[in-house]
């Protein structure tokens, strides 16, 4: 009884614009550069692998099945710059073998430093599910798998959500199997599930790695991993980037005819199967409760947030764009509110990372800096252009107030301000 | 191992990077126990023996330098040209004892960068090392930079050793596109009739490469070294902030950039002072254009530095910017970081390549300096992150590395000669 739970995450940030102290204007994006990043991913990775998987669900009669998180800020990029992606994700989402996760409309890392962003964020990407595929999603899945009690405690308050994923590392788990269903300490109805982190990245990382002993990967030696599991466990998390396929792993390994042949041989055992992760934890029962105390990730090896604030340059950007939440969200102004949202993708603070600096690693994939300090020198002029547009509204608000109570009319709706924006914008 | 090394200046007498690298050097491969007998230019005429000078300047620790025996020519000191002009006159067709063919092209061209009249003096420079050659014992021939290309290679035929020759700079990287033919020349020469050549980086490898015609496989990257000097930085709560350049102000260097940087600086912060500290052909220029700007009362002008006062300058700054058009090396950048100071690199220029804890800028862009200035003065977390990653890699350019590098080619060139 081994259930294979495939999880993908889809995810492109809003990339910066080489942006100086000079500039004066609002626009902070590299349309460009993210045009060209995207259509390229869509080419290799999103279109062939999503194609593939509907093949497979159509072939399989849907015993093969899957799950994907799609971030609000990637669905915003394939609408202007690949609709064709949108549409076969729409597909996919139609063929009722899909599941489709919640996570944070911005890939944030809201959960760390203002709860109230974070559920506002996950309320978004709820909308934007709902509007693209209509699901609702059931499953939570934070950036990068961040976790910890408390954002399990604050994920089960909302009453959404019917359980969690994490990352199922050893030096976290312990002598603890990541192939049972958990629940988070304190949570009465939120389950959790756990990456199996071996076999996630043996095709993730290891595969077409040829100094890898078990090198070349084939479905049938997966599949006998698979089996393996039968008897010590009821489901084998596979959670990885989609860019895996494609991107990470270029077609010439042979990651596309490996998805292709994987679930024939997994299927070969009748105790097998494919489940979403919501089938998985109406499948089984929960087998322990889980204390995780501390933040873990699914990044690096360390499986920690270093990779996002681990030097003096991350953690002061990061209290830097937090610390400005109120003035934004006090300026009602919907174009502000979303700039500063795009700032907070975790993906801007990754590219300050110093860790492997000299290694040029995984770290350097798709960054469009020359070095982590460059990007947050980008990154605070461009902080610093938002700040400025908040105290030039909040300013010349407070300003009319004052002269709108001295001629004791009331002052202009909000409402009015931001639709005017808004069309303006449009 | 007995090396013949001839070299143009040696500290306390220098004007540029090129007497540093070769006291560091020289210093770590005597530690390693190599031999060496070291050719400088002499003092004017009736002078004493160079090797007095430098010790009774309390340069040269004994132990440290016991493997090497300093030997002078006795021609004058002044490679580089001073603020107050030089003269150009050149002896025409100068007969020299060593024969080398390269004399009949070294008559003419511009002299600005260099001091008095260079030709002759490397002339003179060159019979007398050749001389002195003649009376000594070695295995190989090491000649830093163009100057003492002629003499090495004459030294090399009467010899039989094999001559490798060190470039730590070329003539594209002083003068542009618009080089001195004559000088051209004798480099072209001396790095063609090398056994090996060493360049301080890739970037200058490839100048070789590019201008000069030497295929690749002949030459050798070896990144020169710093001393550290554990100095701390007096972190005093002064009010202004100030950004220090530290070289001759000369077109190589792009002095008209950092100052053109500062001023955009000043647009958007005032509590910023600029240093220029060095001399040079360009400094009435430079402060004539800080005055144009408007900005002279915010650019200091120190001239030319030594010793205490580099370190003190140092340890005043909050930010070192080398804004260089082209810079082989750049050893004053590693020191600024050994001696925690941020900095901010040409990337037209070696240590750019070979250092990650640094920002670095295209010298014509000026607005991208600014606002990497702007950004350090600004963000503390930036300053110290650049401050001690900065220093710790800095520190990993020992010369003990280059030294042994430099023994390792030795030993190559050798065997194959």
């Amino acid at each position: 009884m081994a259930a294979v739970c495939f999880y993908f995450q889809v995810h492109q940030p809003f990339r910066l614009r080489n942006y100086t102290i000079f500039e004066t204007d609002s626009n902070y994006y590299d349309d460009f550069k993210n045009s060209q990043i995207c259509r390229k991913v869509a080419d290799k990775c999103y279109l062939p692998a999503n194609r593939l998987i509907l093949e497979l669900i159509r072939r399989y009669n849907g015993k093969f099945r899957v799950a994907y998180s799609i971030t609000g800020v990637l669905l915003e990029q394939l609408e202007k710059y690949a609709p064709d992606v949108l549409y076969t994700f729409k597909e996919l989402a139609d063929t009722g073998c899909v599941e489709f996760l919640g996570e944070t409309y911005h890939h944030s890392l809201s959960s760390l430093y203002s709860h109230k962003e974070f559920l506002d964020q996950i309320d978004l990407h709820t909308q934007a599910i709902e509007k693209h595929f209509a699901q609702k999603p059931k499953i939570f899945r934070n950036t990068e798998l961040i976790y910890n009690n408390q954002i399990a405690e604050l994920i089960e308050s909302t009453g959404q959500f019917d359980a969690i994923l994490a990352e199922g590392a050893d030096h976290i788990l312990g002598y603890k199997s990541p192939n049972f269903i958990y629940q988070p300490l304190r949570c009465k109805k939120l389950k959790l599930l756990l990456k199996n982190y071996k076999l996630s990245d043996d095709i993730a990382f290891r595969f077409s790695n040829q100094g890898w002993a078990e090198w070349p990967l084939r479905a049938p030696k997966f599949a006998q991993w698979v089996n393996a599991v039968n008897g010590c466990g009821y489901t084998v998390n596979l959670f990885m980037d989609y860019e895996t396929f494609g991107e990470h792993q270029w077609e010439s390994t042979g990651i596309f005819n490996f998805l292709r042949h994987l679930p024939g041989e997994i299927l070969n055992h009748p105790d097998n199967s494919f489940k979403t992760p919501s089938e998985v934890i109406q499948s089984y029962p929960v087998c322990e409760t889980l204390d995780i105390p501390y933040t873990i990730s699914w990044a690096d090896i360390e499986r920690d947030v270093s990779a996002w604030l681990g030097n003096p340059m991350q953690r002061n950007a990061l209290t830097e764009v937090y610390k400005i939440e109120q003035m934004v969200k006090d300026t009602a102004d919907s174009g502000i509110i979303e700039d500063w949202r795009k700032l907070l993708t975790s993906d801007h603070f990754y590219y300050m990372c110093t860790k492997w600096f000299s290694d040029g690693d995984v770290h350097k994939y798709f960054n469009p800096y020359d070095s982590p300090y460059d990007s947050y020198i980008n990154f605070m002029n461009v902080l610093d252009n938002l700040c400025s547009r908040c105290k030039n509204i909040l300013y010349t608000d407070s300003r009319q107030l004052l002269t709108a109570k001295k001629a004791g009319t009331k002052r202009a709706s909000r409402k009015n301000r931001d639709r005017d924006y808004v069309s303006e914008r449009n | 191992m007995k090396v013949f090394m001839l070299g143009w200046e040696f500290p306390p007498f220098i004007s540029g990077g090129l007497g540093t690298a070769c006291y560091g050097l020289t210093k770590a491969m005597s530690r390693q126990g190599t031999k060496i007998t070291f050719v400088l230019p002499g003092g004017n005429d009736q002078t004493s023996d160079f090797m007095k000078i430098l010790t009774a300047d309390g340069f040269l620790n004994s132990e440290e330098f016991k493997n090497i025996t300093f030997r002078s020519t006795h021609t004058a000191l002044n490679p580089y040209a001073s603020a107050s002009g030089v003269s150009t006159s050149i002896e025409k067709n100068v007969e020299t004892k060593s024969g080398s063919p390269i004399w009949q092209t070294a008559s003419s061209g511009n002299q600005k960068h260099y001091g008095g009249d260079v030709f002759e003096k490397v002339q003179k420079y060159t019979s007398n090392a050749t001389q002195i050659a003649a009376t000594e014992k070695f295995n190989i021939i090491h000649a830093h930079d163009w100057m003492t290309f002629p003499a090495a290679i004459a030294a090399s035929e009467i010899s039989g050793k094999p001559a490798v020759v060190h470039v730590h700079s070329t003539e594209f990287d002083r003068c542009g596109d618009y080089v001195n033919q004559a000088i051209y020349d004798i480099e072209r020469y001396g790095m063609h009739k090398a056994h090996k050549i060493i360049a301080v980086s890739n970037y200058t490898k490839n100048i070789i490469i590019n201008r000069y015609s030497v295929p690749a496989e002949k030459i050798k990257v070896v990144y020169n070294g710093v001393e550290s000097c554990g100095a701390t930085r007096n972190i005093s709560n002064k009010r202004d902030k100030i950004v220090l350049y530290l070289g001759r102000i000369t077109f190589q260097k792009g002095p008209e950039y950092f100052i053109a940087a500062a001023k955009r600086v000043l647009e958007k912060m005032s509590n910023v002072k600029f240093v220029i500290a060095g001399d040079g052909d360009m400094t009435h220029r430079m402060i004539e254009y800080a005055a144009y700007l408007g900005i002279g009362h915010k650019v200091f002008f120190t001239r030319f530095l030594r010793g205490q006062n580099v370190e003190r300058v140092y340890r005043m700054s909050d930010l070192y910017v080398m804004p260089s058009v082209s810079e082989p090396f750049g050893i004053a950048a590693l020191e600024a970081m050994i001696n925690n100071v941020p900095v901010i690199l040409s990337r037209q220029s070696g240590i750019a390549e070979a250092v990650s804890n640094a920002l670095k800028v295209n010298f014509w862009d000026v607005d991208e300096m600014a606002d990497k200035i702007a950004a350090v003065l600004k963000h503390q977390p930036l300053r110290t992150m650049l401050t001690e990653n900065g220093c710790a890699e800095a520190g990993g350019f020992r010369w003990d590395n280059s030294a042994a590098k430099v023994n390792e080619i030795y030993r190559q060139v050798l065997a194959c000669a």
